[in-house]
């Protein structure tokens, strides 16, 4: 046995588990799907004198269809606010496990950024287990699912012993391996919202192996305006919204703002070339300034790194925004 | 820290057992339940070398036909007090719904890995037919490069790939044949 000896809770619901947090303090820690959880156990790198188990508590798995504005006004720092307004929604259960998300019909046609980006988490028997609330709440820099959130705009929505709160990606991660969560607070669902016309989506990374955490990575959602004439060429639309989500490079998830900005208003057709994938690229890692180095590669090589990623996934979601397809799938896995 | 009390159903046989909750289920199938076929590698998650069927009652049984229900995971990365009212299916028991457990034939993966010169050493073996399965169960007709994909999660390092992929495709070949014969012998002409 490797892990440090500790109590053992499995709470039936999620009011229960807040309090069970709420009440052991410190000592205490939710495990979810635990793929991240237990090799920290097992190595000795934390250890804990509570275990929360979240595997019985009810309401915590799903995914649901869900027609009508974010969960903005449920709390009071809610997106609403944004002017994100009404539209489709995809409501995942934070306990839904990585296969799940991946095999979801729903996910596969509202979200598709998710989808894509599913696959490249971990390998598939990790995905059995590993959850989507665990991964934003565990907050690795170098996730996949962390910076989707960021690049969707999604909101997470949370439970503790005062009631619920909405919060959005944007203001969720707050450092290394640290959220904008309290220390007894439940991480209970995400909720994103699904394009609602011309939109494409692209993730990228590069890691040493399969399955691996990325040296650097790029997860990209452009929609654009209607298209005023309705034509089926959607090269004159212009970019209404631009979100290049970053990971594996810095603290945080991060996006890419400046370069955004750069882009939006633009005609989709004039950002096509793959000079402006370069140049976007470039743009992208232009205001970083935390890089990780280490022995997977210094600062200046996951840069570069990055850069060549940004590139190949703007010119997959640009194109799809166009032309509703992507050309060549890029290897997954 | 008390001890807990479980009971979890291991290839078909209900094992009760009070455990302290820091043990891992891939200690409680080898020390507790005598089940020594899988195998302990890394202990954090990356080898494979102790994946295992889990299946809890509400979960759907997306398995194929012939093949034991039940999801890929790690068992080093579940603590058994987690497999509480679940059921396992470990190496032991791969070929139930076949032949009889124990009975020494093999299930059609375990059979492609002998005809394949898919193992050498034997340590990573249980891991890689139990991801093979489970994938199989999903994928009764995959590419290739799904192969690869789903094999890139457990680690050999003596026997090389090269045969244990074969005995996958062979075994996945296997599986759409039987399908096929099946249908057409169903199928009235």
């Amino acid at each position: 046995m490797k892990p440090a000896p500790f109590e053992y809770h499995a709470p039936a619901d999620a009011k229960e588990a807040v309090q069970l947090l709420a009440g052991l303090g410190d000592g205490a820690k939710l495990i979810a799907g635990g793929q991240s959880l237990v090799p920290l156990l097992a190595l000795r790198l934390a250890s804990f004198e509570h275990l929360i188990d979240l595997r019985k508590v009810s309401g915590l798995r799903g995914i649901e269809d869900r027609a009508g504005s974010l969960p903005g006004a449920l709390g009071s720092e809610g997106a609403g606010s944004k002017g994100v307004g009404f539209g489709q929604t995809v409501w995942i259960g934070a306990g839904s496990t990585e296969a799940a998300i991946g095999r979801s019909p729903a996910v596969a046609a509202k979200v598709p950024l998710l989808a894509r980006a599913t696959p490249l988490i971990g390998h598939f028997q990790i995905r059995n287990r590993g959850t989507i609330g665990g991964s934003l709440a565990h907050a690795d820099a170098a996730a996949e699912y962390p910076a989707v959130a960021l690049a969707l705009d999604a909101v997470i929505e949370t439970l503790s012993p005062r009631g619920q709160r909405a919060i959005p990606a944007a203001e969720f991660f707050t450092g290394i391996w640290s959220t904008a969560l309290e220390p007894d607070e439940l991480l209970t669902g995400v909720t994103f919202r699904a394009p609602g016309g011309r939109a494409g989506f692209a993730v990228e990374e590069f890691a040493r192996r399969p399955g691996d955490f990325a040296v650097a990575g790029a997860a990209i959602a452009i929609e654009l305006d209607a298209d005023p004439g309705g034509g089926a060429d959607g090269r004159d639309a212009q970019v209404s919204r631009c979100a290049i989500g970053l990971f594996g490079l810095g603290t945080t998830p991060l996006r890419a703002s400046a370069a955004e900005a750069s882009v939006a208003g633009r005609a989709a057709g004039d950002l096509t070339a793959v000079a402006f994938g370069r140049e976007i690229g470039q743009a992208a890692m232009a205001d970083l300034d935390s890089v990780p180095s280490d022995l997977h590669g210094p600062a200046a090589y996951r840069k570069r790194v990055g850069a060549a990623l940004v590139a190949a996934a703007w010119r997959r979601a640009i194109e799809e925004a166009i032309t509703g397809a992507q050309g060549e799938e890029a290897a997954g896995g | 820290m008390a001890d807990i009390g479980i009971g979890v159903r291991v290839n078909g046989r209900l094992r009760r057992a009070s455990v302290e909750a820091r043990l891992t289920l891939v200690d409680f199938l080898r020390e507790r339940c005598q089940l020594t076929g899988t195998h302990v590698g890394c202990e954090h998650g990356v080898c494979g070398a102790c994946t295992v069927l889990l299946k809890y009652p509400d979960d759907a049984d997306e398995s194929g036909p012939g093949l034991p229900g039940g999801e890929a995971v790690r068992s080093c990365l579940v603590f058994a007090v987690q497999a509480d009212g679940a059921e396992v299916t470990t190496i032991e028991g791969v070929n139930a719904g076949g032949p009889a457990p124990g009975s020494g034939e093999l299930s059609a993966v375990q059979a492609a890995f002998r005809d394949h010169h898919a193992l050498q050493c034997g340590f990573c073996t249980p891991g890689f037919v139990i991801s093979a399965t489970a994938f199989l169960a999903e994928h009764p007709d995959p590419t290739d490069e799904q192969i690869r994909d789903a094999l890139s999660g457990n680690l050999c390092r003596c026997t090389g790939y090269q045969g244990i992929l074969a005995a996958v495709r062979a075994a996945a070949d296997g599986i759409v044949t039987a399908t096929q014969e099946a249908k057409q012998t169903k199928e009235p002409r």
